[in-house]
């Protein structure tokens, strides 16, 4: 899994590519983190296009990222879902805590 | 839900160490196993979520603190059912319903509790046997294509 951001005006763009379980969560929640700390985004969007696949460790990124945001009053969005990743946020009704499209 | 001995076509079982680098190498395993059954895109993601949830399970949780085997079992069923078996020697769960509820987790908060709705969801069925100390075997089944209509 890689990841590649992109900082302007208040907004963290961030595109993840690869595969997305719990080997990579564990790197990539520290690495989001971090990025919410250093920016601090009023806006942090997570572009989901490149991602091959994604597990219920996709849930627990989304979730801790979006808490992480909103505590320095900022908000998250999930952009350009697949297919796979879609199936598995809805099964957690993600859609009801998170923008995800 | 209950597939027969006879109808059995081929299978595969890997022994493989809990390291999480492993949880990659068993969902590519199973899906280009499965490839056998010419299955759809969809049903082939279903089973490499499901057979992720499985393994990073017993790896996370049944080897919590601790290095030990993971056995995987792929079974293919004519006319194109599938069958995966996974099954780890760790801690085992006390309360087996209790742990397939949603949102339950005795993990962190980098779980999410999901792991058994969605092996639920996305399978036909889901069997799970645990014993306290000696470890779990997850049965996992997915009909790949309705029987043709005779
Ligand atoms: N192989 C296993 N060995 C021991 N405990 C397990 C195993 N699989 C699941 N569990 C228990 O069941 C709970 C729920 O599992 P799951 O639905 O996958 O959620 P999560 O993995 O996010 O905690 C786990 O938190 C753990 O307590
Ligand atoms: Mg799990």
């Amino acid at each position: 899994m890689t990841m590649q951001y992109q900082a302007r005006e208040g907004c963290l763009q961030v595109c993840l590519e690869g595969e997305l379980g719990h080997h990579e969560a564990i790197h990539l929640m520290s690495q989001l983190s971090a990025l919410v700390e250093d920016h601090l985004p009023g806006q942090l969007i997570l572009n989901l296009e490149g991602l091959d696949f994604m597990d219920s460790s996709g849930i627990a990124v989304v979730v801790q990222t979006a808490r992480k945001c909103a505590g320095y009053g900022g908000r998250l969005s999930v952009v350009h879902t697949p297919q796979q990743a879609k199936k598995v946020f809805d099964a957690a009704g993600l859609d009801r805590l998170v923008d995800i499209c | 839900m209950r597939l027969l001995k006879k109808d059995q076509i081929n299978q595969v079982t890997l022994r493989f160490s809990s390291r999480s680098a492993n949880e990659g190498f068993a969902r590519a395993a199973a899906a280009a196993f499965i490839a056998q059954l010419d299955p759809t895109m969809e049903q082939v993601y279903d089973i490499k979520t499901a057979v992720s949830e499985a393994v990073t399970n017993a790896i996370v949780h049944g080897y919590r603190d601790t290095l030990g085997p993971i056995t995987m079992t792929v079974r293919l069923y004519a006319p194109a059912s599938v069958e995966i078996i996974v099954r780890d020697e760790g801690c085992g769960m006390e309360n087996v319903a209790k742990a397939r509820e949603p949102m339950f987790t005795t993990g962190g908060s980098d779980r999410s509790g999901m792991g058994f709705t969605i092996m639920e969801s996305f399978m036909d069925g889901l069997r799970v046997r645990s014993s306290p100390g000696r470890g779990t075997t997850v049965t996992m089944q997915k009909v790949l294509q309705a029987r043709a209509q005779v």
